[in-house]
């Protein structure tokens, strides 16, 4: 496979809602943002790019078939190849891989990955409905079909498994929030504290209303391109950011659709089948699981997220990635729920599964330099989500995998002062990151690490 | 008596309108303003009626109307199913149907949801319950009643179950629910 490279990147301003435009102007204007940190004009660009992928969730929400053709048009890439890849809340992250995979197999050379959503159509409730139809709608959706509920009920076990509280769920939200309150393109700029959070309407029990991301319309591009293609396009004008951000890490992973279906798999089968290296190699590490197996644990039930585990460790042996907790130096992952942060820390490797909690309110997820009025007992050693995640910035379910994309690539270039216009939010010196994109429950996730070259 | 919410709820409908406000003239300047225009939001109402097939797993919820909960079985390594499932995940044998409704329920995992979607606003809060039976592998997606949804705990967890089935059946997996033992 060939060396691919992250080369720009554009984030529409995420919003409740954007009735000023249709969705293929508000991806245009990503797009065109991506386009210019490139320097090159639009017809330049156009003439380069050999084709795109497009991504986004639910056609009820635009209540437009083929709208990823309508903005392949109105981009002006047709008729250049292009399809459509779909997969709930992964499918921004989805798109970048599949865009990753045209350049890694040398079947293209400049590759646009786009991606929107426009949930604003119906109201919340509604909306609800439609996510929630991404659940079965033979055995789930009927009961109460509703996606916070179903991640309420992945807590409540995580809590009883592990003795996780609600306080450092609450951290989580607190984070995001205070990052995103230095990031222009987020939803929502607010500080709150963990009282805030506790106190705030209770959703789904014991997830509050400051839990849970909201719905947003919103787009978000990214620029791929093979080393010919970035020749291709510095000799057609273009003055593309160094240094280079390289794809070095692929990582899918899925898990059934029903929640109720995951297995719960025994001591060996969790060691050997899902285990990282590094916990593989640990004999503490293994007696401590083999206490968590003693009492009950089994693997992945529904506390935890057998999908991301897998994209994880697949991500990172492409890699090289042993250590991920010493190795990355930042991870943006899919936090639709506070709750979900915490699962992922675990899957990602970050912790110990049963960890997450404890993680959480530890301090090593933060970024270091910013006020959050916690007292919190460690060093960054992580900061996971320093743009706000998804429950700050919003959750354009089509564009928020990109979103990931776009904020790692200017964290890796070092640029997020000049796109931000405030650099309180630059991981300095940042190497390598982790982007991670989440699908309902955890049914599809993507992992994906992005180097500074 | 309390006090009125500071927010008036947001309702969808409105007044009809045949006519809005735009330039005079299609003059330069009229044009030009048009791109200072505010949107134009317009209802679209869809509504559709789907016939849905529940296939291989018709048994099922003919054993809710009968007051009974089947499962499904792998015929070799008697892996069970208690949401209904035509192949078994791990051999891609067709599984068996097997009666389940006397194994001992438990609550494996639960929320109680204050808010939710459209066609279960009406109903909160409700308790969602991920049900597990005695020697059964998988779980089952029910309602819990017979708590109180203000009491939420992770007590609840645990708790021994039986079910209940409505006389009325809806043919819906909501045809059976649980309550505690």
């Amino acid at each position: 496979m060939r060396p691919v490279y992250a080369i720009s990147g554009g984030v529409s301003k995420f919003a409740k809602s954007r009735p000023d435009k249709n969705f293929p102007a508000v991806i245009k204007e990503a797009y065109d943002y991506a386009i210019q940190d490139l320097q090159i004009s639009f017809p330049d660009f156009n003439a380069v790019v050999d084709g795109s992928v497009a991504s986004y969730f639910s056609d009820h929400f635009s209540r437009q078939l083929m709208a990823a053709i309508m903005a392949q048009d109105y981009l002006g890439l047709c008729p250049k190849p292009s399809h459509r890849v779909e997969g709930g809340g992964a499918t921004g992250g989805l798109c970048f891989q599949e865009a990753w995979k045209s350049i890694a197999s040398g079947h293209m050379d400049v590759v646009a990955a786009y991606g929107f959503e426009t949930m604003s159509h119906v109201e919340t409730w509604k909306g609800n409905e439609f996510i929630a139809l991404a659940s079965d709608v033979s055995f789930d959706y009927p009961v109460g079909g509703f996606y916070s509920g179903y991640y309420a009920m992945m807590v409540t076990r995580h809590m009883k498994e592990f003795g996780t509280t609600v306080e450092q769920l609450a951290h989580v939200s607190v984070k995001n929030h205070i990052n995103a309150y230095h990031n222009p393109y987020a939803q929502k700029r607010n500080r709150y504290s963990i009282q805030d959070v506790r106190n705030s309407p209770m959703v789904a029990w014991p997830l509050t209303r400051l839990d849970i991301c909201v719905m947003s319309d919103g787009a978000a591009a990214t620029i791929l391109a093979s080393e010919e293609g970035i020749e291709k396009l510095e000799k057609a004008g273009a003055k593309i950011p160094r240094p280079l951000v390289k794809v070095t890490g692929i990582g899918r992973g899925t898990d059934a659709m029903r929640m109720a279906d995951r297995p719960h798999v025994d001591f060996e089968t969790f060691i050997k089948d899902y285990a990282t290296e590094q916990e593989k190699e640990s004999e503490e590490t293994l007696a401590y699981y083999k206490e968590l197996w003693d009492h009950g644990t089994r693997y992945p039930g529904v506390h935890s997220f057998r999908a991301g585990r897998t994209a994880g460790n697949m991500a990172y042996k492409h890699a090289g990635i042993h250590n991920p907790l010493k190795e990355l130096d930042f991870v943006e992952l899919h936090d639709a729920y506070t709750s979900s942060e915490v699962q992922t820390y675990e899957d990602l490797g970050l912790c110990r599964y049963g960890e997450g909690g404890p993680f959480a309110a530890s301090g090593k997820a933060f970024l270091s330099g910013l006020d959050y009025g916690l007292a919190l007992p460690e060093q960054t050693k992580c900061p996971v989500n320093p743009s706000g995640g998804l429950i700050a910035c919003g959750h354009p379910v089509g564009a928020t995998g990109l979103m990931q994309a776009v904020f790692a690539i200017w964290q890796l270039q070092g640029s997020i002062k000049v796109h931000f216009k405030d650099d309180a939010l630059q991981v300095k010196d940042a190497k390598k990151g982790a982007i991670h994109s989440h699908a309902g429950t955890g049914t599809y996730v993507t992992v994906t690490i992005l180097e500074k070259d | 008596m309390s006090k009125l919410p500071k927010k008036q709820p947001e309702t969808l409908g409105g007044t009809v309108v045949h006519n809005l406000p735009f330039p005079l003239q299609t003059s330069p300047e009229g044009l030009a303003w048009l791109k200072s225009m505010a949107p134009i939001v317009i209802e679209q109402p869809y509504e559709i009626v789907y016939l849905h097939s529940y296939a291989q797993d018709s048994p099922w919820f003919a054993g809710l109307t009968n007051k009974r909960i089947l499962a499904n079985q792998d015929p070799s390594s008697g892996y069970t199913y208690a949401t209904p499932r035509g192949h078994d995940m791990f051999s891609g044998e067709e599984t068996n149907w097997i009666d389940i409704t006397e194994n001992q329920a438990s609550v494996h995992a639960f929320t109680v949801c204050h808010f939710g979607s459209e066609a279960f606003l009406d109903q909160t809060p409700f308790v969602l319950t991920l049900v597990e039976f005695e020697g059964v592998n998988t779980l089952l997606l029910s309602r819990l009643m017979g708590v109180d949804p203000q009491e939420a705990n992770l007590e609840w967890i645990g708790m021994k179950l039986k079910p209940q089935f409505i006389r009325n059946s809806k043919l819906k997996p909501t045809d059976v629910y649980f309550i505690p033992a």
